[in-house]
């Protein structure tokens, strides 16, 4: 009886699934989204936002390095200094535009490269299964004995300050996460009929990863990535705020929060604005994240 | 139950070794000499040979780290280039306000994440949901150390109600219950608390919801048990995972609370850390992560332990 059913509900289920086929996965995933107006919102800001840093040098009022002994810490709304001037008498406006660049940079970045090395990592784990797996898992055990902040903060704080130190300590950071992701949905792709099926007809192993096992976990593992980077920009903007990652006169919003901290008592509303910019785009990132995970129909 | 106890222990050996395998690596990785690390730079060239015999640092990367370990077992963590003082003396009074501030605001947090997260669950769909998915969303996002500065204006330059700086008044470093304290205390704890209240929002949301849909709540209301029955019930399925999850972030607290004491000079390891990277003292470092990483390591396991005593649904053997 119950073997009846369960054969019923699985060949519905393949129907619907054929049904949605012949819609085009992608489609169905764009009209979902466009259904959704609060990731719809976000991802116009973080494109405005994009554009912005992107064309910084053409669209900047000034130049973010020059700065003037005698405009310093200016209040938002001083006729040409829209947002004020910061503590050198630099134009906000300029170094936010600027610092943007580093800032995204800092955040995806580090991101996208443990989504690389994690996924490798994680499918061969999770496909190869035995001692591999043994290895890699345990591994990845621990550096989950750390608190991500500190474990950023260690690498960094022995590497020294620098971009790139502070890169490479924030991809170490996201790489075990992803690993343990990217494990556990190929474990869950690797008994399926269909990669049983391939096999029997004969493909290699290499092959079935390629095509039928990467087909089927990327999509997860990549919604995974995208809702780390709201917490890689938050990070890597809390080690320039400690002196680590970019250095003075770099414009960063991490820095620029740091260096603005002194000024709090003077212009407090300026000295907050480059945190607001994190804020806004980390949130941002958080939203459209959720979006898409709902849109794709990604579980966990 | 016992067997399970006996085995985790067991397990979590290799990987407090291997904690101590990633601090002391740290050392190694930093740019330079690791002898420079232990002794300052302006030593003569004889004091330096000597130290670098004393340390074993002439001797193959294996055995040194066997008697680097030997010392941390025996408490030794070595002495900070900055003060000269021991690590530990240095490490252990930042410890207390550290572990203050965090359980504060994971208290904290919990709290409102729970209420926030129950409502969210239980009314699903509706306004409040919206709300609450949203406050939830923002604590997540939000860089703290960026709140803790924004509540200093408000607060501390704005209206003039609370300190902005340090653990008590006139730079104390002691805690001490009084009300001049608590008053320090109420910024950094309020910003900490933001994450833990987020995370917590989210996860009391879904396992409510998750509950709510079950049978056995839909038996409950057929018994015609009603609110306060039903919810009693709810929260006795739900209590194990939540505790769980307050355990963990009360361990990334510890740990993550170097970004909220630099911006309020709370006298913790964060504080520590931040002097440690600014003056590079890698002694002070190592030792304070090596530490607040065996304090998370620990965590973990009594989370797990916890978890597996209260919830009778999870048999390990």
């Amino acid at each position: 009886m119950s073997a009846t059913t369960a054969a019923e509900a699985e060949l519905a289920l393949q129907a619907r699934q054929a049904a949605q086929a012949s819609d085009g996965y992608w489609q169905g995933v764009f009209r979902r989204v466009r259904r959704d107006p609060v990731t719809i919102a976000c991802s116009l800001v973080l494109l405005t936002m994009f554009l912005a840093i992107v064309f910084a040098p053409l669209i900047a009022p000034y130049d973010p390095y020059q700065g003037s002994m005698i405009r310093r810490l200016r209040p938002i709304g001083t006729p040409g200094h829209l947002l004020g001037t910061d503590e050198l008498g630099r134009d906000i406006v300029t170094r936010l535009l600027f610092g943007g660049r580093l800032s995204w940079f800092m955040g995806i970045v580090p991101v996208a490269m443990a989504f690389v090395v994690g996924t490798f990592l994680g499918v061969l784990a999770g496909f190869a299964g035995g001692r591999t797996n043994m290895l890699i898992m345990r591994v990845t055990d621990v550096f989950y004995a750390f608190p991500s902040v500190l474990l950023a903060v260690a690498i960094s704080g022995a590497l020294g300050a620098g971009i790139m130190n502070a890169v490479l300590a924030l991809t170490l950071v996201f790489v075990p996460p992803i690993i343990r992701v990217a494990e556990s949905v190929t474990q869950g792709v690797r008994n399926l009929d269909f990669v049983d099926a391939a096999r029997a007809s004969g493909a290699g192993a290499f092959t079935v990863v390629r095509v039928h096992v990467l087909g089927n976990v990327l999509g997860p593992i990549f919604i995974y990535a995208t809702s780390l980077i709201s917490v890689c920009m938050i990070l890597a903007s809390g080690l320039s705020f400690l002196g680590l990652g970019t250095r003075p006169p770099e414009a960063e919003w991490g820095l620029m929060l740091n260096t603005l901290r002194t000024a709090i008592y003077v212009q407090p509303w300026v000295a907050v604005l480059p945190g607001a910019c994190i804020f806004v785009t980390s949130i941002c990132f958080n939203l459209v994240s959720d979006g898409l995970r709902q849109a794709m129909d990604v579980k966990g | 139950m016992f067997f399970y106890l006996i085995r985790r222990l067991i397990y979590a050996v290799p990987i407090a070794l291997a904690v101590g395998f990633v601090c002391f690596m740290l050392v190694q990785i930093a740019p330079g000499d690791p002898i420079n690390a232990i002794v300052p730079p302006d030593a003569p060239q004889e004091v330096v040979e000597q130290v670098r015999r004393d340390y074993g640092l002439d001797k193959p990367l294996p055995v040194q780290f066997g008697i680097w370990l030997l010392k941390v077992v025996q408490g030794d963590l070595g002495r900070s280039l900055a003060t000269g003082r021991p690590v530990w003396s240095d490490l252990h009074s930042a410890i207390g306000n550290t572990l203050m501030l965090a359980f504060s605001a994971s208290l904290l947090g919990f709290i409102m994440g729970c209420i926030l997260g129950g409502l969210a669950g239980t009314f699903r769909g509706t306004i409040l949901d919206r709300v609450a998915t949203t406050i939830a969303v923002a604590g997540v996002s939000v860089p703290h150390y960026w709140l803790g500065m924004v509540l200093v204006v408000i607060f501390s330059v704005q209206l003039n109600l609370l300190p902005a700086m340090g653990a008590g008044p006139g730079g104390s470093a002691d805690w001490v219950w009084d009300w001049a304290h608590i008053q320090h205390l109420v910024l950094p704890s309020i910003t900490l608390a933001v994450i833990p209240m987020g995370i917590v929002t989210r996860t009391v949301r879904g396992i409510v919801a998750e509950i709510m849909n079950q049978e056995f709540v839909v038996a409950l209301r057929g018994k015609g048990l009603t609110g306060w029955g039903v919810f009693l019930h709810v929260v006795k399925n739900a209590a194990p995972n939540v505790l769980a999850v307050l355990g963990l972030q009360l361990g990334y607290l510890m740990g993550g609370s170097i970004l909220v004491e630099t911006v309020f000079s709370w006298p913790g390891t964060g504080l520590l850390l931040n002097s440690a990277i600014f003056q590079r003292d890698l002694p002070v470092l190592q030792g304070t992560i090596l530490v607040l990483s065996l304090f998370f390591v620990a965590l973990n396991l009594a989370v797990d332990l916890v978890q597996t005593a209260l919830d009778p649904r999870i048999k390990r053997a």
